[in-house]
C-alpha cells in the first residue's frame, strides 16, 4: 500500500472469526488534528476495528499504517510507543492504586524492566501529573485510591493516563457510558481540547453528544462502512436511517 | 529516641528490624547450638518464601515449582563441597580416587566435564545463583512471552519440579541419585561441622536474608512493584500503556530463582546434605504454604511463615510420630480458612487495631489522671503546677 498524509490509513482490513467477517475488507483515513466519531449498530465491529489498531486482535488480511508505518505485525506495546494510544469501554483503571499512582505510572519513561527499577518521580514528572490532573479534574482527588472513584471519573483517570503519554492517536471506545449529563458536558470538552494536536477517533451512540464533538462521522455496519461524512450528511443518508437511526 | 522511632513508623521498617532482632539476638541467645542450627535451615525455605511473595504476591504468578530453583542452588553448592571432601587421600580405596564416592559406585572414573567450573568456590558462588536464574529465564520465558498464565503456568512448573527430580535420582552417576550428596565437611578447608562455623554460618543465612528483603523491598517501592500491582489488577491496560508484561513477570520470576538458588546454597553449607527430596513436588507446594501462612503479601511475614510451619514440623513429628502429618494438615487447613491473607493479614486485622485502641485508652486515661490532677491543686507537699504533675502521668 502506498504512503499518505493521513496519521492512520486502514485499507482492506479484515479480520474473520471461524469464518464470521467482524470487520470486512475495511478502508478508513483518519487526518491529523481530527476529531472522528464511529457510530453503529452493535455487532457492527466498532470495537473489533480498535483492538485491530491498537493489537488486541490480530488482523487476517490488509494494511494498518500509522505514519506511514505498517501496524499489522507489531507487538502491542511497541505501538503504544509509536503514539497509540487506547481507552476500553469500561474504565479500566488500577483500582488499588492512588489516582497520582495511576498516572505516575502511565508517564513514558521507564518502561523496560531496568529502566523501571531506576524510575524516580522527579520534579517534571509531577508537574506533568498535575497537569494531567487538572486537565481531567482529579486534581484535589490525587490521593484518593482510584477503586472509589465514581464511575465517570474513572472514564476521566483513564483518559488522563493516555494523555501522560501525549499520544498523536487516541482511540476512546464508548468514553460517556455511565455518565450524568453535567459530567457529559464536561467531556465533550475535554474531548475538543485534547483533540488539538492528535487524532481522536471516539465510539459513541449517544447521538447529541456525537452532534457535539464530532468533526465527521463514520457509520459502521457488518463490518463495512455504511456511510461518510458530516453528522448532517450522514442523519439524512437513507440506509443510515433504515439500519441504525431509524426513521 | 521518639525520632527514631517516627522514622521507623514512616519507612515502614518496623516490622523487618524487629525479625532481624528476634534472628540475631534473641534466638541465638535463647537456642543451643542444635535448636539454632535447625532454625538456620528453615530460614534458607524461607528465602524461598520470600522470592514467592514476590512472584505470588506481587506478581499474581503462583509458581508451584521453586523446589527446582532451591535445589539447583543447593546442588551447585553441594557439588562444590563434594569435591573438596573427595580428595584423592580421603578416597584412596576407590578404584578412581579424586572423584566423589557415588560416581565410583558407578563405574564412573573420570569427574564429568559439568562438574569442573565446581573445583572453584567463586565460579561455584556465581553458578549458585546463575544456573537457577538461567532456568527461569528459559522456562518464564517460554511462557510469559506466549501469554501462558494462572493455572496452566502452575502445573507447568509443578511438571518441571517432577522432570527435574527424575533426571536427578535417574542419572546417579552425575548426581547421587536417589540418597544425594552426602558427607559435605569443609569449605576451602574450613570445617563446617563444628559448634563455632554453624554459628558463623546461621549469622551469614541471617545476614543474607535481611539483605534480600531489603531488595525486595527496594523493587517493590520502585515503579517495577507499582507496576507488578497494576498488572495484577488489569494486566491489558499495562500493556496498552506501552509496557512488555512479560518482561516485568520474567524478571520476577528469576529473581524468585535467584532468591531460592541462594537459599539452596546455604541449605547444603548448613545441613551438610543434598538430596532430590527437597527438589519435587512435595517440597515445591509446602514452600508455597510457607508463604501463604505468612501472608503472601508480606516479605517478613513469609519469614515467620517459613519458621513457624517448619518449627511445627519438628514439633509435631517429635511429639506425635503417628500423628504429625494430620497435624500439619490442620494448620494448613486452619490457616488458610480462617486468615486467607496468612499471619502478616491476621496483623493488620486484628493486631493493629488493638493496638490503636489500648493506646487511644493510654492517652484518654493520662488525660483523665491529668484532669484529677489538677482538680486537686493543693496536694500537701505538691509545688509543682496541677498541669506539670498531669503531664508526668
Amino acid at each position: 500500500m502506498s504512503n499518505t498524509d493521513f496519521a492512520l490509513a486502514v485499507e482492506d482490513l479484515t479480520v474473520s472469526f471461524d469464518g464470521f467477517k467482524a470487520i470486512d475488507a475495511l478502508t478508513l483515513y483518519i487526518d491529523k488534528n481530527e476529531l472522528r466519531v464511529i457510530i453503529g449498530p452493535n455487532g457492527a465491529g466498532k470495537t473489533t476495528l480498535l483492538d485491530l489498531i491498537c493489537g488486541k486482535t490480530r488482523a487476517s488480511g490488509g494494511s494498518i499504517k500509522f505514519k506511514n508505518t505498517e501496524l499489522t505485525q507489531m507487538a502491542e506495546h511497541k505501538r503504544v510507543r509509536l503514539g497509540i494510544g487506547r481507552k476500553f469501554q469500561t474504565p479500566s483503571i488500577y483500582e488499588n492504586l492512588s489516582v497520582f499512582q495511576n498516572l505516575e505510572v502511565s508517564y513514558p519513561k521507564g518502561r523496560s524492566v531496568f529502566g523501571a527499577l531506576a524510575f524516580k518521580c522527579t520534579d517534571e514528572v509531577r508537574a506533568k501529573v498535575q497537569v494531567v490532573a487538572e486537565e481531567i479534574s482529579l486534581s484535589d482527588k490525587l490521593d484518593t485510591e482510584a477503586g472509589l472513584l465514581s464511575h465517570g471519573q474513572k472514564q476521566w483517570l483513564e483518559i488522563g493516563m493516555l494523555l501522560m503519554q501525549e499520544p498523536e492517536l487516541l482511540m476512546l471506545d464508548e468514553p460517556i457510558a455511565g455518565m450524568s449529563a453535567r459530567e457529559r458536558e464536561l467531556t465533550a470538552e475535554l474531548l475538543k481540547r485534547i483533540c488539538a494536536n492528535r487524532a481522536v477517533i471516539v465510539i459513541e451512540h449517544d447521538m447529541d453528544f456525537v452532534k457535539q464533538i464530532a468533526h465527521k462521522v463514520t457509520v459502521m455496519h457488518q463490518g463495512k462502512i455504511l456511510a461518510e461524512g458530516s453528522m448532517d450528511k450522514v442523519q439524512n443518508d437513507p440506509k443510515v436511517i433504515d439500519v441504525y437511526l431509524g426513521h | 529516641m521518639n525520632m527514631f522511632l517516627n522514622g521507623l513508623k514512616r519507612s515502614g521498617l518496623g516490622p523487618l528490624l524487629l525479625l532481624t532482632i528476634l534472628l540475631a539476638v534473641v534466638l541465638p541467645l535463647s537456642l543451643d547450638i542444635f535448636r539454632l542450627n535447625l532454625v538456620g535451615k528453615y530460614l534458607t525455605y524461607a528465602f524461598v518464601a520470600v522470592g514467592l511473595v514476590m512472584v505470588w504476591g506481587y506478581g499474581g504468578v503462583l509458581s508451584l515449582g521453586q523446589g527446582v530453583f532451591f535445589g539447583l542452588g543447593g546442588y551447585a553448592m553441594a557439588m562444590f563441597l563434594k569435591l573438596e571432601a573427595s580428595d584423592p587421600i580421603t578416597t584412596k580405596i576407590q578404584s578412581t580416587p579424586g572423584i566423589p564416592d557415588f560416581m565410583d559406585w558407578n563405574q564412573i572414573t573420570e569427574l564429568p566435564a559439568f562438574w569442573l567450573p565446581f573445583k572453584s568456590l567463586p565460579l561455584t558462588l556465581i553458578l549458585v545463583i546463575a544456573v537457577p536464574t538461567l532456568l527461569a529465564w528459559i522456562i518464564s520465558y517460554a511462557m510469559f512471552k506466549r501469554r501462558v498464565g494462572g493455572v496452566y503456568f502452575a502445573i507447568i512448573t509443578q511438571a518441571v519440579s517432577l522432570i527435574v527430580t527424575v533426571l536427578i535420582i535417574g542419572q546417579q552417576g552425575y548426581t547421587g541419585g536417589v540418597n544425594g550428596m552426602t558427607d559435605l565437611k569443609t569449605v576451602l578447608g574450613w570445617d563446617t561441622r563444628t559448634d563455632s562455623a554453624k554459628y558463623i554460618l546461621y549469622f551469614v543465612c541471617v545476614a543474607l536474608l535481611i539483605a534480600s528483603i531489603l531488595l525486595c523491598r527496594w523493587v517493590q517501592k520502585s515503579k517495577c512493584g507499582t507496576l507488578l500491582l497494576a498488572m495484577r489488577d488489569k494486566e491489558d491496560r499495562v500493556r496498552f500503556s506501552g509496557y512488555d508484561v512479560a518482561d516485568f513477570k520474567i524478571f520476577t520470576f528469576c529473581l524468585a530463582a535467584a532468591l531460592s538458588g541462594i537459599g539452596g546454597a546455604l541449605f547444603a553449607l548448613q545441613v551438610g546434605f543434598m538430596s532430590p527430596s527437597f527438589v519435587g513436588i512435595v517440597p515445591s507446594i509446602e514452600m508455597v504454604i510457607y508463604a501463604a501462612v505468612g501472608g503472601r503479601l508480606s516479605l517478613v511475614g513469609a519469614v515467620y511463615g517459613a519458621l513457624l510451619v517448619n518449627a511445627g514440623k519438628t514439633l509435631f513429628s517429635e511429639s506425635f510420630p503417628d500423628l504429625w502429618l494430620f497435624l500439619m494438615a490442620a494448620l494448613f487447613i486452619g490457616v488458610t480458612m480462617a486468615f486467607p491473607m496468612g499471619l502478616a493479614g491476621l496483623v493488620e486485622s486484628h493486631i493493629k487495631p488493638w493496638w490503636v485502641r489500648k493506646q487511644s485508652e493510654r492517652r484518654l486515661n493520662a488525660e483523665k489522671l491529668a484532669a484529677a490532677h489538677a482538680s486537686y491543686p493543693e496536694r500537701p507537699g505538691s509545688k509543682l503546677p496541677p498541669g506539670v504533675s498531669g503531664q508526668q502521668a
